[in-house]
């Protein structure tokens, strides 16, 4: 009787688990349909929302916050997902959908990994919004900074010019240079 | 001692019954164009260590285990074969742009060097799929030559 009942438990259990593993990937969000932004400036907010969420998460990377920077590659590959291409050029949007495919995918990495691979996708998302911010241009000045002793120099952008290094944090908070004034 | 009668025979009847829910089974006939193996040339045994360790999950042709036949194994394997397919498609290699490559690429030399790919859960049953020192410096070795192309 005990050992019937033991096992009642058991395969219940193994049925859920297999269950909540099957159910997973339905509760991925859906991109959001955005509507078409009215500004016509420089650079548009969608554009503009995205720069702010990649400055949040290197900040996070900066203090080595695994947790907050899981939650801020969330909130980045949401914003990626609502960027507007469409008053860019064809070329542009061909070029800027495949950036943002490319970010949106380094974006929810970050969000579900450890901080050393959070660090390693931050490398690539770095090049992606360095690529796109050449395309949307920016209304502040930015600065293109590079450490030469992260995976063979790697570079990431600040609004600040002093160096606050995302690639190692306090380990090395001050390794690097600007490279690049963006305006 | 009627309840779990009961019991028993409702688990034994969600069990048999889970059994005619149909799973879709991933695969195909042909390798297209714009495979990893056509649209490069990849040395034969890098070929292989890729097609053994790899393919199952990341392309569009699995070659299933006899388990498969099983649910609730079979929702497991499909779940992961999908959550495979979406980060990386061997068969669809030629239609990822560079960018997306070269981030492909970074990531298959990060997870194999670090030992994440393949997964454990998937070397328990697939021996063969196990990669020998060897076999994953020289595979670590030509992904690095095709990033290194693309740069």
């Amino acid at each position: 009787m005990k050992t019937l009942k033991a096992t009642l438990i058991a395969s219940a259990l193994v049925l859920t688990a297999f269950a909540s593993t099957s159910c997973k990937d339905d509760n991925k969000e859906k991109a959001t349909n955005s509507t078409q932004s009215e500004m016509k400036g420089k650079q548009d907010a969608k554009a503009l929302a995205v720069l702010n969420d990649y400055f949040n998460l290197k900040d996070a990377l900066v203090n080595d916050d695994n947790s907050k920077a899981k939650t801020l590659g969330n909130t980045l590959a949401q914003s990626l997902k609502s960027f507007d291409a469409s008053n860019y050029s064809d070329s542009e949007k061909t070029e800027l959908k495949d950036i943002i495919e490319d970010a949106t995918e380094h974006a929810e990495h970050i969000s579900e990994s450890d901080i050393k691979h959070q660090r390693e996708h931050f490398k690539t998302l770095s090049k992606d919004v360095t690529d796109l911010v050449a395309i949307t241009g920016t209304n502040t000045k930015l600065y293109e900074q590079f450490c030469p002793m992260y995976d063979g120099g790697t570079a990431w952008l600040s609004t600040k010019e002093e160096i606050r290094n995302p690639y190692y944090g306090s380990k090395m908070l001050k390794c690097g240079k600007v490279q690049r004034e963006i305006n | 001692m009627r309840a779990v009668k009961i019991i028993v025979w409702i688990l034994v009847i969600v069990l048999v019954g889970i059994q005619f829910i149909p799973t879709k089974r991933n695969q195909s006939d042909t390798v297209p164009e714009t495979d990893f193996m056509v649209a490069n040339k990849v040395p034969a045994s890098v070929m292989k260590t890729v097609s053994t360790s790899c393919y199952d999950c990341h392309s569009n042709n699995t070659s299933y285990p006899w388990y498969n036949k099983v649910q609730p194994m079979a929702w497991y394997l499909q779940y992961h074969i999908n959550e495979g397919k979406d980060e990386l498609n061997f068969n669809e290699w030629g239609n990822y742009s560079n960018r997306r490559k070269k981030s492909k690429l970074r990531s298959i030399i990060s997870q194999v060097e670090e030992n994440e790919m393949p997964l454990g859960s998937y070397t328990l049953v697939h021996k063969d799929a196990i990669l020998s020192n060897d076999s994953k410096t020289e595979l670590i070795d030509y992904m690095n030559l095709l990033k290194d192309e693309l740069e």
